[in-house]
């Protein structure tokens, strides 16, 4: 067989050396994540001689916190390894949250499980409308998704405020507070949530079809169409199953704080956006996974909760954060160039 | 042997202008036919009313007796017509299985849910490379990682392992280095050995006479002139492609 190889092993691939060097890079986010861990740990036992990682409300907290960036971030990843990018999900949130409110206030304050759920499902329909909108001005009409997920910000936030009177809806429905602020074995039901939709995007996007496909129209749409995929439709699916995921942390919102309030999302959507680049994400698309974002939404949560407990002002954490980012981004391109990525 | 595809008296007209007039040649199993001509001689317009891109205003196209002609590009890929473009249609950041299983990927089912079966379609990958003589250093490993020559090997894989007949090569060996084009030459060699029918387009000499069983060159639109290798030399083609039909 050797004889007739067109190349033979050739001596530009040396696989195991390449791939070892590969997964330590992509190690990093779990290795920075022990480290400002760690890091917290040693200055909670210095200055006030008490834990910080081992304490169940702490945990809680932080995942809580977690679980929101995730909700977000998690169909955020899918719409960013196929090289799009979704701004309206902060409003899709918002507008989720408003709507499961306003279904519930109508429904009176004894309103039973049946109304929660009907609440929640016209909440996440709401958002799902958001989606396809993007989904249409993306794919059938070609928009950029940077500006028409732009538009459908400024209009979904438009809209979320017009039917919520420009006020915060509250709600007092025992049912929806219980879902929000209770625990399965301690276990916070927003991480919950969370966990469940984390796993089922895990599952689509990295043993399906479809996630073969979103990869691989991060890469190279003409493939794809080449290949007989519709596009359009896997593009629509995209930005509905981001509004979907994004208006599900509008409802936890709702039930946690018995109220829908429009800018439900907003101050999470950088965060979340933050979490799939930390977590190995490219904005040219191709690359990213559902791991990498849960990692990166835990390195944002712990260093905003690390650092409101470590009583440094609470606004370092928009400094901490975008150093992180940028670390991110800087630990990318030094993978590419050290193992030979993209040209 | 009987032709697997025949061509007959193509003509495509853009608005006023003639672009290729009666055009027609046969392609036999395991013969590579080579369209030589200068830029704008009509090659890839005559290869687009093969693969279905273009319609011909006149003439048709039959693959094993059926009418192609009219159908649409997929239909004439899942008749066995594989076009390999120059770019290659690859999706970079997968591996080389699931470049080759794109559109069409394996899966099996765990507790009822569909689960990508990535090890069929790389073990599918390696045998399928193996079978032209290249050896898959990772097949884990994103086909970038790989040089211009595997790449264009996996494009021409993915023919093979869908069982195309035809196998339409546009300047395969354009954008490779030299030893890379050297590969490629070996792997049309392969092709030709597996009963495969090529037609290669391509405006490089040395190409030409080391792939051809026959050069059919077209100048301005019409075929120039058709010659079988071993019959005519560089010189005589390169007066065919300017025009000075013989």
């Amino acid at each position: 067989m050797t004889g007739s190889e067109v190349n033979g092993v050739d001596a530009k691939s040396k696989p195991g050396e390449a791939s070892f060097l590969r997964s330590l890079l992509n190690a990093w986010s779990w290795l920075f994540l022990i480290l400002i861990l760690g890091f917290f740990e040693i200055y909670a036992r210095a200055e006030t001689g008490n834990t910080f990682l081992f304490r169940i409300h702490n945990l809680q907290s932080i995942s809580v916190a977690a679980s929101q960036i995730l909700l977000l971030g998690l169909g955020l990843t899918l719409v960013i390894v196929a090289a799009q990018i979704d701004l309206s999900i902060a409003f899709s949130t918002g507008l989720a949250a408003v709507v499961m409110a306003l279904v519930l206030r109508s429904a009176g304050t004894d309103a039973g499980w049946g109304m929660v759920i009907l609440a929640m499902l016209a909440g996440v329909g709401s958002a799902a409308v958001v989606g396809l909108v993007n989904g249409w001005l993306v794919a059938k009409l070609n928009v950029p998704s940077f500006i028409g997920t732009l538009g459908t910000y400024g209009i979904a936030r438009g809209v979320a405020l017009i039917v919520a009177g420009g006020a915060t809806v509250s709600i007092s429905n025992d049912n929806a507070r219980n879902f929000g602020n209770g625990d399965i074995m301690g276990i916070p039901i927003p991480l919950v949530t969370a966990a469940v939709l984390a796993i089922a995007c895990h599952y689509l996007l990295s043993y399906t079809r479809f996630g073969v496909h979103t990869y691989a129209l991060g890469a190279n749409r003409a493939a794809v169409e080449r290949a007989g995929v519709d596009v359009k439709k896997h593009l629509i699916k995209l930005f509905v199953l981001s509004a979907i995921t994004a208006g599900i942390g509008g409802l936890i919102y709702t039930s946690r704080f018995s109220a829908g309030a429009a800018n439900a999302g907003e101050p999470i959507l950088l965060y979340a956006v933050a979490a799939v680049f930390i977590g190995g994400a490219s904005l040219t698309g191709g690359q990213g996974t559902i791991s990498g974002t849960v990692i990166g939404a835990f390195i944002i949560a712990v260093i905003q909760f690390g650092l409101v407990f470590s009583g440094l002002p609470p606004y370092w954490q928009f400094v901490a954060v975008g150093l992180v980012i940028i670390i991110a981004v800087l630990v990318d391109q030094s993978k590419d160039r050290i193992v030979g990525g993209k040209s | 042997m009987s032709a697997i595809l025949k061509i007959d008296g193509l003509k495509k007209r853009f608005g006023g202008n003639v672009a290729v007039e009666n055009v027609s040649f046969e392609v036999h199993p395991g013969e590579c036919v080579v369209l030589a001509g200068d830029n704008g001689a009509g090659k890839s317009t005559v290869i687009k009313m093969i693969s279905g891109v273009f319609q011909p205003t006149e003439g048709k196209v039959y693959k094993d007796g059926e009418l192609l002609t009219g159908k649409a590009p997929e239909a004439v890929r899942a008749a066995g017509i594989e076009t390999i473009y120059q770019d290659l249609a690859l999706a970079d950041n997968l591996d080389p299985g699931l470049n080759l299983y794109l559109g069409r990927e394996a899966t099996r089912r765990i507790f009822g849910l569909p689960f990508l079966d990535r090890k069929k379609m790389r073990d599918d990958a390696v045998e399928v490379m193996r079978s032209l003589g290249i050896v898959v250093p990772d097949p884990a490993a994103p086909v970038r990682d790989m040089s211009g020559g595997q790449r264009q090997a996996i494009a021409i894989a993915r023919a093979i392992h869908w069982q195309a007949g035809i196998v339409i090569m546009d300047e395969p060996t354009a954008a490779l280095g030299v030893p890379e084009q050297r590969e490629v030459m070996a792997l049309i060699e392969r092709m030709k050995k597996k009963g495969v029918g090529i037609i290669l387009i391509s405006h490089n000499l040395p190409d030409i006479f080391a792939a051809a069983d026959r050069i059919i060159v077209l100048a301005r639109g019409v075929v120039a002139g058709e010659r079988r290798p071993d019959e005519t030399n560089d010189e005589e083609i390169v007066r065919m492609m300017m025009g000075a039909t013989l």
